[in-house]
């Protein structure tokens, strides 16, 4: 057992705190949230000159062949530096999804893309009035000479607008498919909506878009088992960026409460206020170890349906008592929109909301332990 | 980061579970809640002793196996996971054999550890006083010095095993006149020596593990002293990382988390297994989810003890979060059992033989022992966040 980061993982560490301290202020933050696309190119040509696209990609698809707890890492200073823009689209639901359920044809021609940062990707799996079921997926890809045709709604997809292909779950007469999207193809009607923190979500409204047969993604009719990995991955990626959104309301809620006097002493020298911390630096160690425990297993191929599961619902819960108590701390000052606290706060409940928050991850934990 | 065992680990634990398997199929003990505290056996002792499983990390010159942490940790949290009768072997186990190993004179290692070794000794652990708990550096129970001895006059409270172990392990004030925390002392003294009066207390619980142990006029040898005297209280911060550290501290009553999910799925009510009541779902699954994140904390503190340090702020929340849990468990319990959740241990009708009434009564002490809750967030708070003191 090692409950520490390795030599190369901590040098990952550093290097992209270095990089977003100094290339993602919150300024570009906030300026983000309000941006018609969401992210800047800059910022995005710079990320992928790091490797960071390719980080979790085998070498021949000009990743660098790392691991997803590798990726882990860098999620988690992205959730602390609140990064914006398609990283977690393009990487964790794009790429690895066609990691694990493309040809090698495929891969080796849109990965090799995504590791230099040429194409960005989602997934478009939820659907109106549904959560992430297979039973309820009611988009329909129907076969049309060397085309599928798709028809439906999806809702919730990430970066949909800026996207370059669109990872389409659909049902067709052999069940759950997935199809490789053109984003331009004509009949798809994207919609950005309003969210709690200015992340790109969006409505994708099919009608009639023509796909090429050969853009299915993996078998016809075995798409699902892709999208059960792809969203425990998404899972714990999220939980990785709660980590780094937890530490940073921590450390920022201590730093506060050491220099902030109130009766003439540091509001940190009170025990209630020392407890309240004590208390964030507990669900912040938790979260860590529960996080990198499943990132770990998902690393190693290891089945961890169980665990994934519990971690999103801790992490989702303590990530937002931190930030909860952290503002609280700030006091109003903390609810500032000029503040950088309301950027983790908001983020928090983007990314509790996101596959799933702790409740419905509590009914699958009690499916796993034999309920 | 890796939370992979061992094949030697993994192996190591099969080993465990299959001796008390025997032992239990042999009527050598039957699982209990809160064994560790309550559960003495001379007899399992020395079966434990027999395995090499007692000072089992301690040094090979002082008859340890020289084993890791990690080993430590996963033996006893099979112990626990089978309501093992422990209680005999614990302390000196834990932390009164690593406290000679660090502070003892040669003579006092080569009377006591071979003992703890052998399952033979045990050891009741005299720290609180009546007028001091959580503050202990105010405790005023007094050793004298008089030519080759000590005369210890007041009192210790909650004194857990005094009227069953052989020795008392004592934290004494030995100067007065100095700054509090620089005169205080540690012992370790044979408790039929004359002079000790030990009364059991009776807890809610019906137990009467702890004690009042009253000191007039009782002469020790000077011999006694652990460590170097005034220096006590140096010497018990470490301790105390050992005692708060383990995995005591999330599956003291862990036989009642296996049960309390079987009950649920065997158990009917109004026609409807509890199982499939959406509340009893979530709370079981939310009882499994903490357990997990305790046991990771619990992981790392031996892991940090593993890497050859001291796991002062790691201990602190490991304890703080388990404890917690299992308050939460023993609660949970009684809620899913519903009104067969007030019955006792010997009742008719009592589900998973009482324990979760029994565990629940239990419950407020879980985050007492070893220093409470806010001591442990005051002692991250302020030397692991820095925080300024109060």
């Amino acid at each position: 057992m090692d409950f520490s980061l390795n030599e190369e993982q901590e040098m990952l560490r550093k290097m992209a705190r270095d990089f977003l301290t100094d290339q993602c202020p919150k300024s570009l933050v906030r300026e983000m949230a309000k941006d018609e696309r969401g992210y800047p190119p800059e910022l995005w040509k710079n990320m992928a000159g790091l490797g960071w696209m390719g980080l979790a990609f085998p070498e021949r698809y000009g990743g660098s062949g790392g691991s997803f707890l590798d990726l882990t890492v860098l999620l988690e200073e992205a959730g602390r530096a609140c990064l914006p823009g398609p990283f977690f689209s393009t990487v964790v639901l794009g790429g690895l999804t066609i990691l694990e359920a493309g040809n090698e044809e495929q891969k080796q021609e849109l990965l090799t893309k995504v590791s230099k940062g040429e194409l960005l990707f989602t997934l478009a799996l939820t659907e109106p009035g549904a959560s992430n079921e297979s039973s309820t997926i009611a988009v329909k890809a129907i076969p049309d000479n060397n085309n599928y045709i798709i028809n439906g709604t999806k809702l919730f997809v990430p970066d949909a607008h800026i996207a370059d292909y669109i990872i389409c779950v659909a049902r067709t007469t052999e069940g759950i498919s997935l199809f490789l999207v053109d984003a331009k193809s004509s009949g798809i009607e994207s919609t950005v909506l309003k969210t709690i923190d200015g992340n790109k979500q969006c409505e994708l409204i099919f009608t009639n878009v023509k796909v090429p047969k050969k853009e299915v993604l993996g078998e016809l009719g075995h798409g699902w088992a892709a999208v059960e990995k792809v969203l425990e991955r998404a899972k714990i990626a999220k939980c990785a960026d709660m980590v780094g959104i937890s530490q940073q309301a921590l450390e920022m809620a201590v730093d506060y409460a050491k220099q902030r006097v109130q009766f003439g002493v540091p509001i940190g020298s009170f025990e209630v206020i020392q407890h309240y911390c004590a208390d964030m630096a507990i669900d912040v160690d938790g979260s860590r170890f529960i996080t990198y425990d499943a990132a770990w297993r998902l690393s190693e191929g290891i089945s961890c349906a169980k665990e994934v599961a519990i971690a999103k619902a801790w992490v989702s819960e303590a990530c937002q008592r931190v930030v909860s108590q952290a503002i609280h701390i700030f006091a109003s000052i903390g609810m500032s929109e000029d503040h950088d606290m309301p950027l983790y706060f908001k983020r928090a409940k983007a990314a509790e909301l996101a596959f799933g928050s702790s409740e419905p991850q509590h009914e699958l934990v009690a499916q796993e332990i034999g309920l | 980061m890796d939370f992979q065992f061992t094949k030697e680990q993994e192996q190591f634990r099969k080993e465990i579970d299959d001796f008390l398997e025997r032992e239990i199929q042999k009527d050598t003990f039957q699982v209990k809640v809160d064994a560790w505290v309550t559960e003495r056996s001379k007899e399992f002792s020395k079966k434990v002793a027999q395995k090499g499983w007692i000072g089992m990390t301690w040094p090979k010159d002082y008859g340890g196996q020289g084993r890791s942490y990690i080993d430590r940790l996963i033996l006893t949290e099979e112990m626990l996971r089978y309501g093992a009768p422990t209680a005999d072997y614990w302390i000196g186990d834990r932390q009164i054999g690593p406290a000679l190993i660090a502070y003892g004179s040669e003579e006092q290692k080569g009377e006591f550890l071979p003992r703890i070794i052998k399952g033979e000794i045990s050891f009741a652990l005299g720290m609180s006083e009546p007028e001091a708990g959580c503050d202990l550096a105010s405790l005023t129970t007094l050793a004298v010095a008089e030519d080759d001895e000590y005369i210890i006059n007041g009192q210790k409270v909650w004194t857990s095993g005094a009227a069953d172990a052989e020795y008392i392990y004592l934290v004494l004030r030995t100067n007065p006149n100095v700054p509090r925390h620089r005169g205080i002392s540690e012992f370790i003294i044979d408790l039929k020596t004359p002079g000790i009066d030990v009364r059991p207390l009776e807890s809610m619980t019906g137990s009467r593990e702890w004690t009042e142990v009253f000191f007039s006029d009782c002469r020790v040898p000077k011999t006694c002293l652990v460590g170097k005297v005034d220096q006590g209280w140096y010497q018990i911060a470490s301790q105390l990382d050992y005692e708060r550290a383990g995995i005591e501290r999330l599956m003291a009553n862990y036989p009642l988390s296996v049960n309390i999910i079987k009950y649920a799925k065997e158990t009917k009510l109004d026609g409807k297994k509890l199982s499939d009541e959406p509340w009893v779902r979530y709370k079981l699954a939310d009882l499994t989810i903490k357990f997990e994140v305790g046991r990771l904390l619990i992981y790392r503190v031996a892991w940090v003890l593993s890497e050859g340090k001291v796991p002062n702020i790691e201990a602190a929340i490991a304890k703080a979060f388990g404890t917690k849990f299992e308050a939460e468990l023993a609660n949970t319990a009684t809620l899913i059992c519903g009104p067969y959740g007030q019955l006792m241990p010997d009742s008719k009708w009592a589900p998973l033989n009482g324990w979760a009434a029994s565990s629940y009564l239990w419950s407020p002490g879980y985050s007492v022992q070893g220093g409470t809750t806010e001591i442990l967030k005051n002692v991250l708070a302020m030397r692991g966040l820095g925080l300024p003191r109060s």
